[in-house]
């Protein structure tokens, strides 16, 4: 078995679950006969037939709301936003019916809505969004962010087993950039659990989808310039929020640095920031800082682009100002 | 587009038995209601209070189209409770609900008839009325996926036309032929805002033709009427003709809710409308006039309705509260542990 891509990773976990479980099924704008805007899911239609794999009208409020019934019924949907930037299109639906169907009606809700986010790639302002934020502040939903290949596939398995509505935020800058081996078998990846990405004792950097890669990279340069030997924490799920690894890695290390590619101005990093303060303040050797996204929409330019989100430089600025402190 | 606003000569099919089955529900409707004034009057019944006086027969009526038996599903409308009822809602439980009773089918989480029981067929709205179109959607696009005969139901408001929502959900059920029937109660306001102000087109039925679907408007205080065309749409769904927009057209005699002053509203018009077109009235008349039924036969239902009311209301009233940590249970299914004093800083929970 040869690598794969992010990407095709995906796409392995979106066939095999509907391999698995024939309630699983698709639907979105131009996923099927033209096999989705990344070719997500290319060669399904094919496979799985026009029932399982619905091209639906420019309406995220429409599917997704029919996706939400669907569930009800015994169904198990995933919703392709072409671009998670659309996915403000179905904010209302899924935060006052989606989020609450479970709470409200005792009426369970197991879908996913998946598709590419982030920026890194000159998409300009609604083609570049992180808006995993604007989810994490309603109950109801789970937010999952994957960085790696295999997590893309293990993750996106167990969301689509899980029984409440998941929200799964991939990233299109690593969606053909990073690859490799997929466990063999029955690969899913539970929801809530932290994994270690590179293992530290001087100070921790507590990430998630691209910021993973991003911290990688300047925890290395940290090590060969400085010496300092940095832990990278990848979150996975924003929620369920992986609390123990947290201040596992956190008690390690006594210094924390949350990177995100969201802005930084409620930005997810914040939770972290006060669930840190709360469960492992006397820990602490140093403030907790962040490296986010300004507080922008984000540009088109690349120069303009480049300085809006963080880069591996602003992480290794931030976390030598930490390891100083 | 088809238009039936005259009144069907014939009783629409139905048996006497199930006449008086109607005449029960709309009569049960207006005595439930009746009572959750009083209890809201006593500040029993908390929160708003939204009433569906004078439009009986358009929830009676059109839930009786649909098929229990065969696990027909509907999503209602605030000013639904009698199509709740048709659909096997029972009277203690719209009490306990409105109550906010922690044993009412919410559990105390919701207001009035946002409940849902898939196993009676009912799906719990939200105030985002609009979007129940697309939810409905989905749960027949689910039948006709799995090829069950089933049929779904879901009523919107003349507002909630306006709505993207609407729209979105409506287009995507055209398109996937789901089967189901889109009901527009247009009652004449939504909240304060006249029909004339909600939209420019003459008919909300007419917005069928947007979607390539059959569009008519029917006398919504009519039940028979209001049985018949929604009949006509259930079976042409159930055989896979897709879906029908229905327009009733009613008259909302009460305010959006109890606190709503009706100061918009045009002198003598809502008197008109109680005075020349009370559906509960009408279908009386109807009923003794030409369908055979006595006088005693229908005294006999009010003493039944009242007794189910009366007695559904001691029980009600016995009922206790939930308990306050019981807000935090049942947002997931496999809920995250959160201890207590997460969310009340110093506190030793």
């Amino acid at each position: 078995m040869g690598e794969v891509t992010y990407l095709e990773a995906i796409r392995e976990g979106l066939i095999e679950e509907m391999e698995r479980d024939s309630n699983v099924f698709c639907l979105g704008e131009d996923i099927g006969v033209y096999g989705g805007a990344f070719k997500v899911t290319e060669g399904l239609l094919g496979r799985f037939g026009a029932d399982r794999v619905i091209d639906t009208p420019v309406s995220e409020t429409g599917f997704v709301g029919a996706a939400a019934g669907a569930a009800h019924m015994g169904m198990r949907p995933v919703c392709e936003m072409q671009f998670i930037d659309f996915i403000s299109c179905a904010y209302s639906i899924l935060t006052n019916y989606v989020a609450t169907a479970r709470y409200r009606s005792f009426l369970p809700c197991p879908m996913v809505v998946r598709g590419p986010s982030g920026g890194y790639v000159r998409g300009g302002p609604f083609h570049s969004q992180n808006p995993e934020a604007a989810f994490l502040h309603t109950p109801g939903l789970k937010i999952v962010c994957p960085a790696t290949p295999a997590d893309a596939k293990g993750l996106l398995k167990a969301a689509i087993r899980d029984d409440d509505p998941v929200l799964f935020f991939e990233h299109k800058y690593l969606y053909r950039r990073v690859r490799e081996t997929m466990p063999t078998g029955d690969h899913v990846v539970p929801l809530g659990k932290a994994r270690v990405a590179r293992e530290g004792r001087d100070l921790s950097i507590i990430t998630y989808a691209a910021g993973v890669w991003k911290s990688l990279e300047a925890a290395e340069i940290l090590e060969r310039e400085d010496g300092l030997a940095v832990e990278v924490l990848d979150l996975r799920t924003l929620f369920p929020l992986d609390d123990d690894g947290i201040v596992m890695t956190v008690k390690k290390t006594n210094r924390a640095l949350i990177v995100h590619e969201d802005t930084a101005t409620g930005g997810a990093a914040g939770e972290v920031i006060a669930r840190i303060n709360q469960l492992a303040f006397e820990w602490l050797d140093a403030p907790v800082r962040r490296v986010a996204a300004h507080d922008v929409p984000l540009p088109y330019a690349p120069a303009l682009e480049d300085f809006v989100l963080p880069q591996t430089s602003d992480i290794v600025a931030a976390a030598r100002w930490l390891a100083k402190y | 587009m088809a238009i039936a606003l005259s009144p069907p000569a014939a009783p629409a099919g139905l048996t006497r038995s199930q006449l008086l089955e109607l005449y029960y529900y709309m009569r049960l409707t207006r005595t439930l209601e009746e009572r959750l004034v009083a209890l809201y009057r006593q500040t029993k019944v908390v929160g708003g209070l939204f009433r569906a006086l004078g439009q009986e027969a358009d929830a009676v009526g059109s839930a009786y189209a649909l098929d229990r038996s065969r696990g027909d599903i509907l999503s209602p409308l605030i000013r639904n409770l009698g199509s709740m009822l048709v659909q096997g809602a029972q009277p203690l439980e719209i009490l306990l609900q409105y109550m906010a009773k922690g044993d009412s089918l919410s559990r105390g989480r919701e207001l009035n008839i946002h409940i849902g029981d898939l196993d009676r067929g009912f799906i719990g709205q939200i105030s985002h009325l609009g979007d129940m179109v697309a939810i409905m959607a989905g749960v027949t696009l689910t039948f006709k996926l799995r090829k069950e005969p089933r049929v779904g139901l879901v009523y919107v408001g003349d507002g909630a036309t306006s709505t993207g929502a609407f729209h979105e959900g409506l287009n995507f059920a055209a398109v996937q032929r789901c089967p189901l029937v889109v009901i527009v109660e247009n009652n004449g306001y939504a909240y304060s805002t006249p029909v004339a102000q909600q939209t420019a087109a003459v008919r909300l039925a007419d917005k069928a033709a947007g979607y390539g679907i059959p569009g008519i408007t029917a006398d919504g205080n009519d039940v028979l009427a209001v049985y018949e065309v929604t009949k006509e749409a259930v079976d042409r769904a159930r055989k896979g003709g897709g879906v029908t927009l229905i327009e009733l057209m009613t008259y909302r005699r009460k305010g959006h809710a109890e606190h709503d002053d009706q100061s918009y509203v045009p002198a003598g018009e809502i008197e008109r409308w109680a005075a020349e077109n009370d559906p509960l009235d009408r279908y009386v008349d109807r009923l003794t006039d030409t369908l055979g039924a006595t006088a005693d036969e229908l005294d006999a239902i009010n003493d039944r309705v009242r007794g189910e009311v009366d007695r559904a209301t001691d029980l009600a009233e016995r009922s206790a509260p939930p308990a306050a940590t019981d807000a935090l249970i049942g947002v997931y299914a496999d809920p995250p542990v959160m201890p207590l004093q997460w969310y009340r800083e110093g506190s030793d929970g």
